[in-house]
């Protein structure tokens, strides 16, 4: 039935529909993440929303929460750098995941990789936010709350995104957590694939300037 | 006309840029280096405004002795009087302090009356003077401490004491010691390491105290017992560290510094200098963003290397403790909470460097640091911005915490980067109850507790006065949606009852 209702919505309805579905995910993690690709109930638009929803409140937190849990040196932030502290990990999470799961009869697309691991991401913006607002609101005594929630929050997400992996490529428990680790060495070998790459090509064109110093000396 | 204004004004222009552009490069040149440092929350080196300049650096020529000091190791302050070991040549030479800048020998004690007829002193490393005027002299080449009348007539003499527990080929070498009103006697010896020695008024031993507790982790134990016996020879053992120099403030606590400690990342030594009650344990406030270790950034840097080493200590009667680091030639102040007041100095021959700083001693807030390798006697006194410091603790000590706050508003002013002067306006406004501007000062300088303790009071009085907003938001947050859901309810009721569905 809510298979049928949501194929009837479509353009900003379905939008909102699939936005909210976010919630029912966090809620009903088996359950919800079958159906956020199975039926459909997934849209990338909301994906995105709550990916950037994350970035944001990651980067207002730096200013809004209360100094007493987060201080922050400004002279060491490079706001480049610290998104990138959520999109690189995450794209590699993305593409590491999809690259072996496809191999391994996973069922997910990279999209829907893509799409499920932003999902799961939900749960941070919704707990961080009001955290944010109550930090400015207590003391350091009082302190334990916000530390623990905090925690909770960003462990969930962990969990959400191992739960959402194993639905949407319908592996069963055990394989899931095999591929989670797989998952993480595959993150590890890319990132040493890129070190080697960035700096050979670093020194590929040293090579080549150096040549052209050398070049243009002797003419 | 015009071309003549042009040309002026071309000059002019000239003059400003030629200014601009030397004048950084002569401020560079000779404040290259600051004398006097902070470190902030961040662990940052902060320069600061100096608290000390030095007076005057009295050498023997300056104190007019022809003899002249070799190796002087003790250093003992009471009223105006200055009790200087000049340990190299067996004698204490007592000094007057006129003023920081006039300090004169008034006496040379070479010797006393003892029991037999006269004797000379061996080798003296330390000497003090109890509220009744008895000198106590640690005669080291003598192995024993001297208790002398104050006329230098021989009263009793403390030995090695008694104690079944220590090696019976160890000689007795009192380097430093400390009376306290009872004229009890706590001295360090080399070779002990169980802490102080303490023998009572009448001359007993009675044990020791203040032992620094034995530190090892799992894995050195491990590596021990694999380790052969002349690995296990080099390695370090754990043993209590013995205490450099001691101190005993105007309360009757000791405090204790050693040198020999164990080097924490980003807080200094751990417990360089030891606060010891009655008992000897170590009551020490630490509430500072790290340790009261002295320098946080120890690296090979000019051939020093390690952690700082601390001397001597002495406590003011504001209750900061100023420590001597030998390894750097550098001061440390401490105020009661573990906060650093300052930091200044280091090692070479220009006054207010040093080279091997031996003793430091306190009249009122002037310091006197003697220095073993130079043979002299540096004279420091507090400046305007220093006093300002000092006067700004002192009030609120006293409990006047508008004068407090007004004064470290000078001292904020005076350097804007003194974390100090944040907290101490923050902790004036807090005992003034205005907590809404303590705040803002505690978050600039992210003192959490204060912030926390202000908060608190802030947030109380808040709801107290708002408390009638509280109330009423609360209750529509709760009556708002039950009046929409009953009136749901009963218009569905009425859309769904019998009587009106008849009629339709």
């Amino acid at each position: 039935m809510i298979a049928n209702k949501s194929k009837a919505l479509t353009g900003r309805a379905k939008y909102v529909d699939s936005l909210k579905f976010a919630l029912y995910c966090i809620s009903h993690p088996l359950d919800g993440f079958w159906d956020l690709t199975h039926e459909k109930r997934g849209t990338m638009a909301a994906a995105n929303t709550i990916l950037f929803a994350t970035i944001l409140i990651r980067i207002l937190k730096l200013r809004y929460t209360s100094f007493l849990f987060l201080a922050v040196y400004w002279e060491g932030i490079n706001i480049f750098l610290y998104i990138a502290s959520i999109l690189f990990p995450l794209s590699l999470w993305v593409v590491g995941n999809w690259g072996l799961t496809t191999l391994f009869d996973g069922k997910g697309k990279l999209g829907q990789v893509y799409m499920a691991t932003c999902y799961a991401l939900a749960i941070y913006p919704l707990v961080q936010l009001p955290l944010m607002i109550l930090s400015n609101f207590v003391t350091v005594e009082e302190g334990a709350f916000y530390s623990v929630l905090s925690t909770l929050s960003v462990i969930y997400a962990g969990i959400l995104i191992v739960v959402a992996m194993g639905q949407i490529h319908e592996f069963s428990a055990g394989k899931n957590i095999l591929f989670t680790i797989a998952s993480l060495f595959a993150m590890l070998v890319m990132i040493f694939i890129l070190m080697v790459f960035f700096s050979m090509i670093t020194q590929g064109i040293a090579y080549f300037v150096s040549l052209a110093k050398e070049f243009m000396f002797r003419i | 006309m015009q071309k003549k204004n042009l040309l002026k004004k071309a000059l002019v222009a000239l003059t400003i840029a030629g200014i601009t552009l030397t004048s950084p490069m002569e401020a560079y040149a000779t404040e290259e280096y600051g004398y006097t440092y902070n470190y902030d929350f961040w662990f940052d080196t902060i320069e600061s405004p100096d608290l000390y300049h030095v007076s005057k650096v009295f050498t023997s020529a300056d104190l007019g002795l022809s003899t002249h000091l070799r190796n002087p190791q003790g250093l003992f302050a009471q009223g105006n009087k200055l009790y200087l070991c000049d340990s190299g040549n067996n004698r204490i030479l007592v000094l007057n302090k006129e003023s920081a800048e006039s300090i004169q020998v008034e006496e040379e004690w070479t010797g006393f009356e003892g029991p037999n007829g006269p004797e000379e002193f061996n080798n003296p490393t330390d000497v003090a003077i109890s509220e009744e005027g008895n000198i106590f002299v640690a005669d080291n080449g003598s192995h024993r401490v001297l208790k002398l009348s104050p006329d230098r007539k021989y009263l009793m003499q403390f030995d090695k004491p008694d104690d079944a527990t220590l090696d019976k080929s160890l000689e007795f070498q009192p380097t430093k010691l400390v009376i306290d009103t009872a004229e009890r006697m706590y001295c360090i010896a080399s070779g002990i390491n169980k802490g102080l020695v303490k023998y009572e008024e009448d001359g007993s031993f009675s044990g020791f105290i203040g032992a620094t507790p034995v530190k090892f982790d799992f894995a050195d134990y491990v590596w021990k017992k694999l380790a052969s016996q002349e690995q296990r020879a080099k390695m370090q053992s754990f043993v209590p560290t013995e205490y450099d120099n001691i101190f005993i403030d105007k309360e009757g606590f000791i405090y204790a510094c050693t040198g020999a400690v164990e080097d924490v990342p980003d807080e200094g030594p751990a417990d360089a200098v030891r606060k010891l009650n009655l008992m000897g344990n170590n009551i020490l406030v630490q509430n500072g963003n790290f340790g009261t270790g002295g320098d946080l950034y120890n690296g090979n840097v000019a051939g020093y290397d390690g952690p700082s080493y601390f001397t001597d200590v002495t406590v003011l009667d504001n209750d900061i403790y100023i420590c001597v680091d030998k390894k750097r030639g550098r001061i440390f102040g401490y105020d009661d909470q573990g906060h650093m007041v300052f930091a200044c100095g280091g090692s070479g021959n220009m006054d207010g460097y040093f080279r091997r700083p031996e003793a430091i001693e306190h009249i009122g807030n002037e310091l006197y640091v003697l220095d073993s390798l130079d043979c002299a006697i540096t004279a420091m006194v507090p400046t305007d911005f220093g006093q300002t410091v000092y006067q700004a603790i002192d009030e609120f000590d006293q409990g006047d915490y508008e004068a407090s706050g007004a004064s470290w508003q000078k001292v904020m002013k005076e350097n804007g980067n003194y974390d100090l002067a944040y907290i101490g306006i923050g902790r004036a406004l807090m005992r003034q109850e205005k907590y809404k501007e303590a705040l803002k000062y505690f978050e600039l300088k992210y003192d959490r507790d204060n912030y926390s303790k202000a908060f608190k009071q802030y947030r109380k009085i808040w709801v107290e006065e708002h408390i009638g907003i509280i109330v009423f938001v609360i209750l529509a947050l709760f009556l708002v949606p039950m009046t929409i859901g009953r009136t749901k309810r009963i218009k569905h009721e009425i859309d769904t009852a019998d009587i009106f569905n008849k009629d339709r």
